[in-house]
C-alpha cells in the first residue's frame, strides 16, 4: 500500500500536514535575514584570514584588504612563530591555558564529586557556598588588592587562580555525577574501593563528554582572558596574546620585524619581508584559531549544559 | 491534616538495621565523608581566598586606605584611618561618577529594548527552518562568536568598520568620505549594543531554540484544526510557551545589569571619549587601580554589588508575584 502512495520530498514531509506552505515573499525574507545573519560572522573572518595569507604586493594592489586569495604567502605565520614578541605572547597564552585548566578542572571535579553525594555531612551549607559567588560579586579593588597582596603582580598564577573555580562549571558536573546510577557506586564501595577509587575509576569515564566540555570551556576562558592582565601583568615579556592583539589592531602600534627590512626565511619560498597589515591580521586569526579548533567538540554538547545551568543557577 | 498522635513512636531495642540518618552521630557520618570534604576542600579555598575574602575586603570603601601604610596590601589595610562614609561623599559629589552611572543605566534600558528579543527573534526564525543541516550549519554558525575574546570582536569590529577598515577601505574607494563609525560618541550606545548582538545573540538564541522544541507539537495541530492561522499560533502558543524562559532571562539580565561588559568598554573607553564610554566599570577601574584611590573605586564597586543584588532580588520578587518560577524557589 505504502508503495504506492505518491512519495513527497524529504522538504515537505517535515511540515506537519496541518501548516500552510509559506509564501514566496515569506520565504525570501527569511532566506535573506539567515544569510546575512550568517555572513556578518563568516565575512570578517574571511577576509582576516585571506589578509594574513596575502603578500605585500597583493596587499598593495588591494589597497588594503584583500577579498578574494591571489596566492599563500605564510610568512606573516613565520614571524609569529619564529619567536620575538608575538612567539613569546603565544607561548604566554598557550602556557596559561593549558597550566589553568589543569587547575580548574581538577579542582572543579573533585568538588563536584565531593558535593555530589547527596546525604553526606555539609554538602548542602557547601554547595550554597558555591551558588552565593552568582550572586555576590567581591568587586574589582578589592580583588586587586589581594591579588598583588599575596604577591602575584607580574606572575602567571594571577591569570589563573583567581579565576580558577566557576561555580557555573561546577554546578554543571555535579548534576551530571548526580545522575550516575548510585548501584554503581554503592556496589564498588562494597567492593573496598575508596571515594577517590570511585571517582577515578568510575565516575570520570562515565563523564569523559562532560567533563572534556567543561575542559574546553575553561580553556577558551583562560586563552581569551584580557582583563587580569591589564591589572596585575605590567612586563612586556609575560603579555598574553590578547594584550598583543589590543596593541595591534586596536592602539595602532605597529608589529616589530616590520618597516625595519626584517626578512624572514620562508622554506621553499626564500627571503621576504611580511607587510605588517598581514602580521596584524594573522595575530588575529592565531587568536581565533584555538576557538576554531574546540569549538566542534564542545558544539555537540554545550545546549545540554547550558541549561542546566541556566535552570540550576 | 493535623499530626498523627506520637503515641505510637516505636521504640526499636534492635541495633541490627542501621539507625537512621538523622540519628547518626556527626562523627560517623565524618568517619565516613570525611574523603568528600577533602576533595572539596581545594575549591572551597580557592574560593574563600578570591571570593569571599575580597568581598570582605570592600570594608576599604570605608577606609583612607593608603597603600603605603604597610608593608603589603593587608598591613596596609589594618594600619589605614577609618573614615565612615567620605568616600561615598566624595563619590557621590564626583560629576564623572554620575556620568558612569548614566552611561551605565542609558547602555542597559538600550539593550533591554534593542538586544533582548533578538535571541528569540533568531531562534523563532531558525526554528522554522525545515532543512536540519541547513539550520544545524547556521546554528554553528552564530554561536561561535560568544567563543571570541572580547579584544577579537572589538578588533573584527575595527578592522571592518574603523577609521582604516574594510568599510571605509571601499567607500574611499567609491569616492566618499568614510563615516566614523567606531570613535562617535552620539552613536556609541549603538556601537557596543551591535558587538554585544555580533558576540552572543547567536549563544542567547540556545536557550530559546531547547524551550521552542519543548512545546507540545499537538497543541499546534489543535489550533490549526480550529483554524487558527500562522500568527495565532505564534502568539497564543509559541510564545506563552517560550514565556517563562523570557522571564528568567530578563531577571538575570537585570541581576547582571550593571555589568555591562567591562572588557568591552575599557578596550573602547579612549577611541570614543570619557563622556560617552565611561561605565560604573571603568570608573572603578580608573579612580581606583589607575589612579590608585582605592577607597573611592572600592566605594564605587560596592555601590554597583548592592545595587545589583537588590535588582536581582527585586526581579525575582516579581517574577514569584507574577507566578513565575524565578530563579530560585520561594521557600
Amino acid at each position: 500500500m505504502t508503495t504506492i502512495a505518491p512519495r513527497r520530498s524529504s522538504r515537505s514531509s517535515r511540515r506537519p500536514v496541518w501548516e500552510e506552505r509559506p509564501s514566496v515573499l515569506g520565504q525570501l525574507g527569511k532566506g535573506t535575514i539567515l544569510t546575512l545573519v550568517t555572513a556578518a560572522v563568516l565575512v570578517p573572518l574571511w577576509v582576516v584570514l585571506v589578509t594574513s595569507l596575502s603578500s605585500a604586493e597583493t596587499i598593495n594592489e588591494a589597497g588594503g584588504y584583500v577579498l578574494l586569495p591571489r596566492e599563500l604567502d605564510p610568512s606573516a605565520y613565520v614571524v609569529i612563530f619564529s619567536g620575538g614578541l608575538i612567539g613569546r605572547a603565544v607561548w604566554i597564552s598557550t602556557l596559561i591555558t593549558f597550566i589553568g585548566t589543569a587547575i580548574s578542572l581538577t579542582l572543579t571535579v573533585l568538588a563536584a564529586y565531593g558535593l555530589s553525594r547527596s546525604n553526606s555531612v555539609g554538602h548542602r551549607p557547601l554547595l550554597f557556598y558555591f551558588l552565593l559567588t552568582f550572586l555576590i560579586y567581591p568587586g574589582m579593588i578589592p580583588s586587586y588588592l589581594v591579588v598583588t597582596g599575596l604577591g602575584l603582580k607580574n606572575n602567571l598564577l594571577a591569570l589563573t587562580l583567581p579565576t580558577a573555580i566557576q561555580a557555573f562549571n561546577l554546578v554543571v558536573l555535579r548534576a551530571f555525577f548526580m545522575n550516575i546510577p548510585s548501584e554503581l557506586i554503592d556496589s564498588a564501595r562494597i567492593d573496598g574501593a575508596g571515594e577517590f577509587r570511585i571517582l577515578t575509576r568510575i565516575v570520570l569515564p562515565l563523564s569523559k563528554a562532560v567533563v572534556a566540555v567543561i575542559g574546553l570551556f575553561y580553556a577558551v576562558g583562560y586563552w581569551n582572558a584580557f582583563f587580569n592582565a591589564i591589572l596585575y601583568i605590567d612586563r612586556n615579556d609575560l603579555q598574553p596574546l590578547q594584550r598583543l592583539l589590543q596593541g595591534y589592531i586596536l592602539l595602532g602600534q605597529a608589529p616589530p620585524n616590520v618597516g625595519g627590512g626584517a626578512v624572514v626565511h620562508i622554506p621553499g619560498i626564500g627571503y621576504s619581508a611580511p607587510p605588517s597589515l598581514a602580521i596584524k591580521m594573522a595575530v588575529v586569526i592565531v587568536t581565533v584559531v584555538p576557538a576554531l579548533i574546540v569549538y566542534p567538540f564542545i558544539q555537540r554538547h554545550f545546549t545540554k549544559g547550558v541549561i542546566i545551568g541556566a535552570v540550576k543557577g | 491534616m493535623s499530626a498523627p498522635p506520637a503515641v505510637e513512636a516505636p521504640v526499636r531495642p534492635r541495633t541490627d538495621p542501621p539507625p537512621p540518618r538523622n540519628a547518626r552521630r556527626l562523627r560517623d557520618r565524618l568517619r565516613r565523608d570525611w574523603p568528600l570534604l577533602v576533595m572539596v576542600a581545594p575549591a572551597f579555598l580557592l574560593v574563600l581566598v578570591f571570593h569571599y575574602v575580597p568581598t570582605l575586603g570592600n570594608v576599604v570603601a570605608f577606609q583612607d586606605y593608603n597603600p603605603f601604610a604597610g608593608a603589603n596590601p593587608f598591613e596596609a589595610f589594618l594600619y589605614s584611618e577609618w573614615i565612615g562614609f567620605g568616600n561615598f561623599e566624595a563619590l557621590f559629589e564626583d560629576p564623572s561618577f554620575w556620568d558612569s552611572l548614566r552611561n551605565t543605566l542609558a547602555i542597559l534600558v538600550f539593550q533591554l529594548i534593542f538586544y533582548f528579543p533578538l535571541p528569540i527573534m533568531l531562534a523563532l526564525l531558525l526554528h522554522s527552518v525545515l532543512s536540519p543541516r541547513l539550520r544545524a550549519f547556521i546554528q554553528s554558525v552564530v554561536y561561535l562568536p560568544h567563543f571570541f575574546s572580547w579584544v577579537l570582536v572589538v578588533s573584527f569590529f575595527q578592522l571592518m568598520l574603523g577609521g582604516a577598515g574594510l568599510l571605509a577601505q571601499v567607500v574611499r574607494d567609491a569616492g566618499y568620505t568614510p563615516p566614523e563609525i567606531m570613535t562617535n560618541p552620539d552613536t556609541f550606545i549603538v556601537l557596543v549594543t551591535s558587538q554585544a548582538v555580533w558576540k552572543d545573540a547567536g549563544w542567547g538564541m540556545i536557550i530559546f531554540l531547547a524551550a521552542l522544541a519543548a512545546i507540545d507539537p499537538t497543541l499546534y495541530e489543535a489550533a490549526a484544526a480550529d483554524g487558527a492561522g500562522r500568527w495565532r499560533r505564534l502568539w497564543h502558543i509559541t510564545l506563552p510557551g517560550l514565556r517563562s524562559v523570557i522571564i528568567l532571562l530578563l531577571i538575570l539580565r537585570l541581576g547582571d545589569a550593571l555589568n555591562v561588559g567591562f572588557e568591552q568598554f575599557i578596550l573602547q573607553r579612549d577611541a570614543v571619549g570619557r563622556q560617552a564610554a565611561e561605565v560604573l566599570d571603568t570608573y572603578v577601574y580608573y579612580r581606583g587601580v589607575v589612579v590608585q584611590q582605592y577607597g573611592i573605586g572600592a566605594a564605587a564597586g560596592l555601590f554597583k554589588a548592592v545595587v545589583g543584588l537588590v535588582l536581582i532580588l527585586a526581579a525575582n520578587k516579581i517574577a514569584h508575584r507574577f507566578g513565575e518560577q524565578g530563579i530560585y524557589q520561594k521557600s
